[in-house]
């Protein structure tokens, strides 16, 4: 059996663990163009405030890859020819597969504005755009930061951090409006000021100023400037597509597959931020910008491409971010709406989380420690918490395992409640239920 | 500091290297590294997390560097049950 994997992040390396699980013999081949193949893409954040080296982002090395017992190939697969089984690498040379997953990722959606062609415009997909960030940081003083969700705060505090002075252009009124809360988007934005970041609201790039093709500075709609040696932009993400276009897989906003991670053709799979995922539950299929459903996934879609037949259950999506500083735990559903300053989706992201059905919400503090629960009829539907962690991990299985809250519900919703308390109290009880 | 503080520092720092542990709750984790990064004694923390693992290794000093270190909360400290603590 032949099997190949087209993409380098953790998708793919998760499905050469899976398939290794299953079949010792089988020749894996992962094919990517990306020079610095398997490394930790939400550690480049990391990586720019300077907390770890870039050696430090490879969570494998030669041994580990060699255990594994697969080729990896440096080269860009220019075309799937799928009535012939194989790739085309490089408009060249062919590759066969019986088997092969798509996990080639999402990439960062083009700036709209004019002059974006200038030397200093940056955005944050791989490792050689955070080096390339690092490199122009050296010799520049000043850059504007422009879009929402997670990456536009990681570029902005991986900026300052190296000495830079950062505006922040917000579209609206407030940060990531349709995750946060008002006051927990005020909060970050407070933080944000306090560091020394200038916020910029309702201000969206006109144009970008060149001189002798580098960014000299940008001009707003509102004809205001800012001089700048660098605009770096987190306007949302898209799948990348290129690939499948007109090969007659289906597609939505990125590639259609089942539950067992597998397309149209029996043979082709899909998995992590190019996949879009059917879940049962919702009978829907959504698109999710995280490490961990990418690890699942690429777990499930190995394990079927290897001929054991495993679903995928999408678990409410969670992740855990550092904002302003603040680690901060996002599960399940927990906004609305659409934010002016993402397109779709971004990195770290998940459509679910602005799913939100008719529940009733209850929150408890709004200085550093902070906890907002999105309550259904007899369940959790979602939790944001924000500085102190401690009841996080307890709201995450909670969530995901439907816990009745029926004896506390009440008590919850009452001002000023002391949530905090009833979670820990409730939590001790129906986890010996749980067996947790 | 006086020389018996000293050694009640050491005997806490004894206390929890025998009955403690560091644990991983791997949903959490994005495999950057920066637990192994900041390891004294080098203990690549993270491919425990990546197996769900807990860090059981006979090197580890419990100093919590990875605890502290970690940007999303993976790490924290258990009691490790395989002794019981006199008095408790």
């Amino acid at each position: 059996m032949r099997y190949v994997i087209i993409g380098a992040g953790v998708a793919g390396y998760a499905a050469i663990e899976a398939i290794r699980s299953v079949d010792q013999a089988g020749e894996i081949t992962m094919v990517s163009d990306d020079p610095h193949g398997y490394y930790s893409r939400p550690g480049l954040a990391y990586y720019l405030t300077g907390e770890l080296h870039d050696k430090t982002l490879y969570p494998r090395n030669q041994q580990d890859y060699k255990k594994l017992n697969f080729n990896f190939l440096k080269g860009r697969v220019t075309r799937i020819l799928r009535l012939e089984h194989a790739l085309e690498i490089d408009g060249k040379s062919r590759l066969i597969y019986d088997k092969l997953l798509i996990a080639v990722g999402a990439r960062a959606l083009p700036l709209d504005a004019f002059g974006v062609n200038l030397e200093g415009i940056v955005k944050l997909d791989h490792l050689t755009d955070a080096k390339n960030i690092l490199k122009l940081a050296k010799s520049g003083s000043t850059a504007v930061v422009v879009g929402g969700g997670i990456t536009a705060l990681e570029l902005t505090e991986g900026l300052l951090a190296r000495g830079m002075k950062v505006h922040y252009l917000l579209r609206g009124d407030r940060y990531w409006s349709n995750v946060l809360d008002e006051g927990e988007s005020k909060m970050v934005e407070g933080r944000l000021q306090a560091e020394g970041v200038e916020l910029h609201y309702h201000a969206q790039v006109k144009e970008i100023i060149g001189k002798k093709n580098r960014i000299a500075g940008i001009r707003l709609e509102s004809g205001q400037t800012i001089k700048c040696d660098m605009l770096a932009y987190a306007i949302g993400i898209r799948p990348r597509l290129e690939l499948v276009q007109n090969i007659d897989l289906k597609l939505d906003r990125g590639i259609l597959v089942n539950e067992h991670l597998q397309t149209n053709d029996p043979d082709i799979f899909a998995a992590g931020d190019v996949a879009q995922v059917f879940d049962p539950l919702s009978g829907r299929a959504v698109l999710d910008s995280l490490w961990n459903p990418a690890r699942d996934q690429g777990n499930v879609a190995g394990m079927n491409m290897a001929g054991r037949k495993t679903a995928y259950l999408k678990s409410p999506p969670f992740n855990v971010t550092r904002l302003a500083g603040l680690t901060t735990t996002i599960i399940g559903t927990v906004g609305r709406g659409q934010d002016a300053d993402i397109v779709g989706i971004a990195r770290g992201d998940s459509e679910t989380w602005r799913d939100l059905p008719d529940a009733i919400e209850a929150q408890s503090g709004f200085d550093v420690n902070h906890m907002r629960l999105l309550i259904g009829e007899k369940n959790l539907i979602g939790a944001i918490v924000m500085g102190d962690q401690k009841l996080s991990w307890a709201l995450q299985k909670m969530i995901a395992g439907g816990a009745d809250i029926s004896p506390i519900r009440e008590k919850l919703m009452v001002p000023d409640a002391p949530i905090a308390d009833l979670i820990a109290d409730f939590w001790v009880t129906w986890r010996k239920q749980a067996a947790l | 500091m006086s020389f018996l503080n000293v050694f009640k520092r050491d005997s806490n720092r004894r206390t929890a290297l025998y009955s403690g542990h560091v644990v991983s709750d791997s949903a959490r984790c994005v495999q950057c590294g920066i637990c192994s990064y900041n390891c004294p004694i080098e203990i690549d923390v993270r491919a425990f997390v990546w197996r769900d693992e807990a860090i059981i290794n006979s090197e580890c000093l419990t100093c919590g560097e990875c605890v502290t270190r970690c940007p999303r909360g993976v790490l924290r400290f258990a009691q490790t049950e395989l002794f019981e603590r006199r008095g408790e």
